[in-house]
């Protein structure tokens, strides 16, 4: 497995948790990403509302480098909205001779071509699904993340308006690696509800209602919890955590939780990490590479119940 | 940035509300698309709302109002709209439109888009820190620094806000010229 990567601004700036746990955890699996030289922005959520041509040249230039640099490799983006902006470009420039040629043309500016053939742009969550199995994920697992509740968390772009890799109305893909990790999940319909994306910036109070509503849907009470064990206290208790695979997602959901329970009753601040920091305490790596301390939302009681998970076994020691 | 647009004439409005026009012009107000919408609560005209208006003439209440600039582009309705129409897109499309032609209402809305635009030509990568620094002076409002203190102080606490790098800088520069003197499409 070898891909050409794109982390995109926000894994370089409020993301970096994001990003060096996706290097970790793609390395334990046996992946090489080779980073795309020079790469830009790619227009992210703003491009779309202002300027269609640039919409298309910011992520028809990255796709143009990476073929440039890595030929035929598939492109990982771990960002959801670098994904799509990707995406939708590299579709465009497959299927409408139009688009080619305005992306030719654009990118002549630098010298470059538009991207004709090169590797498909993949999400993290296509690729952890499809080029690992799940036993391939366990192998990797030394603390395994048993009583962990997780509430997966998709958010909208690589759900929607493409049908790649999963349900854009009931999304599921998470669910195998979850429980490849040990972990049970957290039973609820918000996985593909919207976080509020760039409102938060725009029109916070509308955006703070999405976000309210997803963190009161985590705190609910898990009913198959209170059937199996009985014990109604501990399934009141809710998700422990929330995952993610975006970073405006991320954001919206651990920086903003005080506004957004404040503002209507319900709910209680939850632990949000990305998916692949989960993955990495799974498999006991070390702290510099899950970062945990980086997330705006780590309650203490998520911390004292990954402390009490058995210890790492042998596979840590080795590395150690 | 926009001024380095190519001039904005009445011809184009009118050419780039007719391409909207026809993205929607097979909606047989279903309302499939509101139902769907998670923000249609807070939007004067909601998506089957504003399709209706647009289609019978009322482009200067719907660019005045200002709906689209409540979407959130979670793609929900055109998921689920039974003819298959790009609603996500013509929402897009009356954003780029109002901000041309009625940059002073459409001032508020988009003026994180821009500076956000601004700082992807200025830095190549998008610089958190200088984002929100530029975004506070586009909007002369004092007390919207303050709003988002705390939460900047806990990005600090967390070694998350840093001066800008400029590693990428003036790399987007040709891509943006050529872009913005393009000229208009035939």
């Amino acid at each position: 497995m070898k891909y050409a990567y794109y982390p995109g601004c926000s894994l370089r700036e409020s993301a970096r948790e994001f990003d060096v746990s996706v290097r970790a955890v793609m390395e334990r699996l046996g992946a090489e990403l080779e980073e795309i030289p020079d790469w830009t922005c790619c227009g992210a959520s703003a491009v779309a509302s202002l300027d269609e041509r640039l919409a298309l040249g910011l992520p028809a230039r990255n796709l143009a480098l990476a073929e440039r640099a890595s030929p035929g490799l598939d492109i990982l983006a771990p960002c959801s909205a670098c994904y799509l902006n990707l995406l939708t470009a590299q579709r465009a420039i497959r299927t409408s001779r139009e688009a080619r040629a305005e992306a030719g043309e654009l990118l002549s500016a630098e010298g470059l071509s538009a991207p004709a053939k090169g590797g498909t742009v993949r999400h993290l969550l296509d690729v952890l699904i499809n080029d690992a199995p799940p036993e391939a994920i366990r192998d990797q697992v030394v603390r395994p993340l048993t009583g962990l509740r997780v509430a997966p968390y998709y958010g909208c772009q690589i759900l929607r308006p493409f049908r790649v890799f999963d349900d854009p109305e009931r999304p599921s893909s998470m669910e195998p690696i979850l429980t490849a990790l040990g972990a049970d999940i957290h039973p609820w319909n918000m996985g593909g509800r919207c976080c509020g994306a760039s409102l938060m910036a725009t029109h916070k109070e509308t955006a703070l209602v999405h976000v309210g509503e997803i963190l009161r849907a985590a705190a609910r009470t898990d009913p198959a919890a209170e059937e199996n064990a009985g014990d109604a206290e501990d399934a009141a208790r809710g998700a422990d955590v929330i995952v993610t695979v975006c970073p405006m997602c991320q954001m919206n959901l651990e920086a903003y939780q005080g506004q957004a329970l404040r503002a209507r009753e319900g709910g209680k601040p939850v632990t949000v990490l990305y998916l692949t920091q989960l993955m990495g305490a799974a498999m006991g790596l070390a702290p510099e590479k899950t970062l945990l301390d980086k997330s705006l939302a780590v309650t203490g009681s998520f911390r004292s119940r990954l402390a009490g998970l058995k210890e790492p076994s042998a596979p840590l020691a080795q590395e150690a | 940035m926009r001024n380095e647009q190519t001039p904005f004439t009445l011809d184009t409005a009118q050419r780039e509300l007719e391409a909207i026009r026809e993205m929607v012009r097979p909606c047989m107000q279903c309302g499939t698309c509101t139902a769907s919408c998670p923000n249609a609560f807070a939007m004067k005209d909601p998506p089957r709302t504003l399709w209706r208006l647009l289609l019978l003439g009322f482009e200067e209440e719907v660019l005045a109002h200002g709906p689209f600039w409540m979407c959130s582009s979670c793609y929900t309705c055109a998921l689920r709209c039974p003819r298959g129409l790009p609603l996500t897109e013509a929402m897009a499309a009356l954003r780029r439109l109002a901000a041309r032609r009625f940059p002073r209402t459409a001032g508020r809305n988009a003026a994180f888009y821009e500076t956000f635009m601004d700082n992807v030509r200025r830095y190549g990568r998008v610089q958190e820190t200088a984002l929100m620094t530029s975004y506070f002076l586009a909007m002369k409002n004092p007390f919207l620094p303050l709003e988002y203190a705390p939460l900047g102080l806990r990005m600090l606490g967390k070694g998350k806000l840093h001066g800008p790098s400029a590693a990428q800088k003036g790399e987007l520069q040709p891509l943006f010229d050529k872009a913005a003197h393009k000229g208009e499409r035939p």
